[in-house]
């Protein structure tokens, strides 16, 4: 099984680690995993500001990068909803179509794919697991809190792979971080103020750290945290699952 | 000079001549932070009891289900189902009115009044004589207007709009009702206990009821195979007027019909439930013919549903139950106020349903929102409320309804996405996102940093260290 590597733009260039730490997790995991060199973004933050017909370029590189492979991995669930609905290609229309569905966000490729049951991995630490939207009701990476539904979370199903770490529970379990890409520019006040409730939420139920499978997320709430002077900080699931055991 | 800035900023948002947008608005709500946690949990307390009423019914997915097939089957067959309701409600004594728009229906609302030499009126709960602006349109026709429903009613006192459509005045706080009823009912200063002023409003509508030969209500529910419509109320306030009135007006949106009596059972299990977290509302009233001697009326309202309807990707919108979850469970609603969105229907909903009204006027509406979906997994009858929003977003940008700053950052960011030696010599020349991405310019004007920090850029890109430690392809 090959499995491309998709590392979206802002994870590129802000948290290599976290790239860093899926490349390895993957490595780790038996999968051979390449990182084409011709890849930039997703079109996401052209299509959610209503610029979806910018995306052409995007796209076309997505599917000439990615085309030949398994799966199409990536550490975020953001991208990785936005190209399952939304990857479309003039040149290879039919290729776009497939490839839609073997692109995967880590931890749902982890749990389905390659149906991961035990990690050696090391992490004792009181953790807070922030739910990304587009995770959480566009990849159904875990249960709904709006739903009739028996629950589930497959970031937890890892994380309880993990020793020593102690996952915290949440006021509001799955409530947007405010983020959203351009809103939270252009809907500052708002944006800000769902920032700092939901980081206030993990700080007042004693999280040292808040992880998730986006970290687009991660990044707004980094920036609150930061600008409080916390000592929570935000990490990539992704670099508690590739904890070595011998930290 | 304040409202020469304020011009300016409205032409360099495209927004000349419009009211204020949803991002302005919020921000002035949000300069009281108390004042905005107080609204957010007052609002998260509702949908949690709404959670606790839907969690003990096993078959809620299936009420849901069951409630969107029901309404995608009434709009794919609208005109069948008006066109027997009509001869139905005919068949039961009921006079039926139709109303191609706001204006339409207001006179033929004023030219009842006029018929029965009427000068006041009492109403209950109607979003859709909001939507009409019925209440101005007869105040400069020398026609007083009551709202009896408590909520709508100390709005009205107030002189604002309702800013939740099923909680009229959710934004006010019981010491400011307390300050507006010592004002126009005289209750004692400063009292705001809420069992005193709920009194002090019974004791006035009573009157109000007991004089009004003409009362409106809303409808909650038409059910063709009958000719009958159902109001909903808690307050029993709709009952009141309808009965003491000698003209008994209902004005409804012709969306809001059902194919047949037997599927109430499934919308009122839902819409309260959705609504408030209660089982049922206390009042779910049937109205199906006049008493002897009253006189009864339906005005059938269009006001841009047809045109909805015509719209492929919004059509379902018009299943809509106006049950105000959606605006409940919204993380941005709660921290706006309903008065942020500046449409008569706020929060997620109305900022699908606004555009269709008036592209240019709500065209910031569709852009307040995280796309997080809550509101789509709340929504009784299943509109897809976030991913309309993202449709909406396309539409407004392609007429050129979006600001053109943004405008030309899109373009220079697609552009860099699009050729990989760009994208690499961007990030090489110090992390090109602090350039492109908006969310991110290094620059102390920008609104990221006004309450948030910059992401630190690391040593080396994904992409630098890929090349020194794993071969590229």
């Amino acid at each position: 099984m090959t499995v491309g590597l998709f590392i979206p733009c802002y994870v590129d260039q802000f948290y290599p680690q976290a790239g860093i730490a899926t490349l390895q997790l993957l490595e780790k995991l038996g999968v051979e995993v390449v990182y084409p060199p011709r890849q930039t973004c997703c079109g996401q933050p052209m299509a959610n500001s209503g610029f979806s017909h910018l995306t052409g370029g995007c796209d076309e590189l997505f599917v000439e990068s990615f085309k030949a492979f398994d799966y199409v991995v990536a550490p975020s669930g953001s991208c990785v909803l936005h190209l399952k609905e939304h990857l479309h290609s003039e040149k290879y229309p039919v290729v776009a179509e497939k490839l839609r569905s073997r692109v995967f966000e880590l931890v749902e490729f982890l749990t389905d794919i390659l149906k991961v049951k035990d990690l050696k991995a090391r992490f004792p630490h009181k953790v807070g697991v922030h739910q990304s939207c587009h995770g959480l009701r566009g990849l159904h990476l875990s249960q709904m809190s709006e739903l009739v539904a028996p629950p589930f979370s497959k970031p937890e199903q890892l994380l309880h792979m993990v020793d020593g770490i102690e996952l915290i529970k949440l006021d509001r379990a799955d409530e947007c971080c405010g983020f959203g890409g351009t809103f939270c520019v252009f809907e500052e006040a708002v944006s800000a103020k769902m920032g700092k409730d939901r980081v206030s939420d993990h700080m007042r139920n004693g999280a040292e750290y808040i992880t998730g499978a986006d970290l687009s997320c991660l990044m707004h709430m980094e920036g609150i945290l930061r600008r409080q002077k916390s000592n929570v900080k935000v990490i990539h699931i992704a670099e508690i699952l590739n904890q070595a055991v011998a930290e | 000079m304040a409202e020469v800035i304020d011009n300016e900023k409205h032409i360099r948002s495209g927004r000349a001549n419009l009211p204020e947008d949803h991002s302005s608005l919020s921000s002035v709500f949000n300069e009281d932070e108390e004042r905005v946690n107080w609204h957010d949990e007052t609002l998260w307390f509702i949908r949690q009891k709404r959670d606790k009423a839907v969690h003990g019914i096993p078959e809620w997915e299936w009420l849901r289900d069951t409630a969107s097939g029901i309404k995608n089957n009434v709009l794919s067959n609208l005109s069948v189902y008006l066109e027997q309701f009509e001869a139905n409600a005919k068949a039961n004594g009921i006079i039926v009115h139709w109303a191609a728009d706001a204006a339409e229906h207001n006179q033929i609302l004023h030219s009842i009044l006029k018929r029965h030499g009427a000068d006041r009126m009492v109403k209950s709960k109607s979003m859709l004589t909001e939507e009409c602006h019925l209440n101005e349109y007869l105040a400069e026709n020398g026609i007083e207007v009551i709202d009896s429903d408590l909520g709508e009613r100390i709005v009205q006192l107030g002189k604002e709009p309702p800013s939740h459509i099923v909680l009229p005045c959710i934004h006010k706080k019981k010491e400011e009702i307390g300050d507006l009823f010592h004002q126009y009912l005289g209750t004692a200063a400063g009292e705001s206990d809420p069992q005193v002023l709920t009194e002090a409003a019974r004791q006035h509508l009573r009157d109000t009821f007991l004089t009004r030969r003409v009362a409106l209500t809303g409808v909650n529910f038409a059910v063709a195979e009958t000719g009958e419509f159902v109001v909903c109320t808690n307050e029993g306030n709709a009952d009141m007027g309808a009965h003491l009135s000698d003209v008994h007006i209902a004005s409804m949106g012709i969306e809001k019909l059902i194919p047949e009596r037997k599927h109430l059972g499934v919308f009122l299990r839902l819409l309260t439930r959705s609504a408030t977290g209660q089982p049922i509302t206390t009042y779910s009233s049937h109205f199906k013919s006049p008493r002897e001697g009253q006189e009864m009326h339906i005005i059938l309202v269009d006001n841009g549903r047809s045109r909805q309807l015509g719209r492929e990707d919004f059509r379902n919108s018009l299943k809509c139950i106006r049950c105000g979850s959606c605006m409940n469970t919204c993380p941005v609603y709660r921290r706006s106020g309903g008065h942020s969105y500046h449409a008569v229907i706020s929060g997620p909903i109305g900022s699908i349903l606004a555009p269709n009204l008036d592209m240019r006027e709500y065209a910031d509406l569709p852009f307040a929102s995280t796309l997080c979906g809550s509101c789509s997994n709340v929504c009784p009858v299943k509109i897809d409320i976030h991913d309309q929003l993202y449709k909406w977003r396309q539409v407004l940008a392609k007429e050129g309804h979006v600001n053109k700053g943004k405008a030309a950052g899109m373009k220079a960011m697609s552009k860099v996405f699009s050729f990989p030696g760009l994208f690499s010599f961007a990030g090489k020349t110090g992390r090109w996102t602090m350039k492109y991405l908006p969310f991110i310019v290094n620059n102390k004007l920008n609104p990221w940093y006004k309450q948030r920090e910059m992401p630190k850029p690391p040593e080396q890109s994904f992409r630098e260290w890929y090349e020194k430690n794993r071969r590229m392809e």
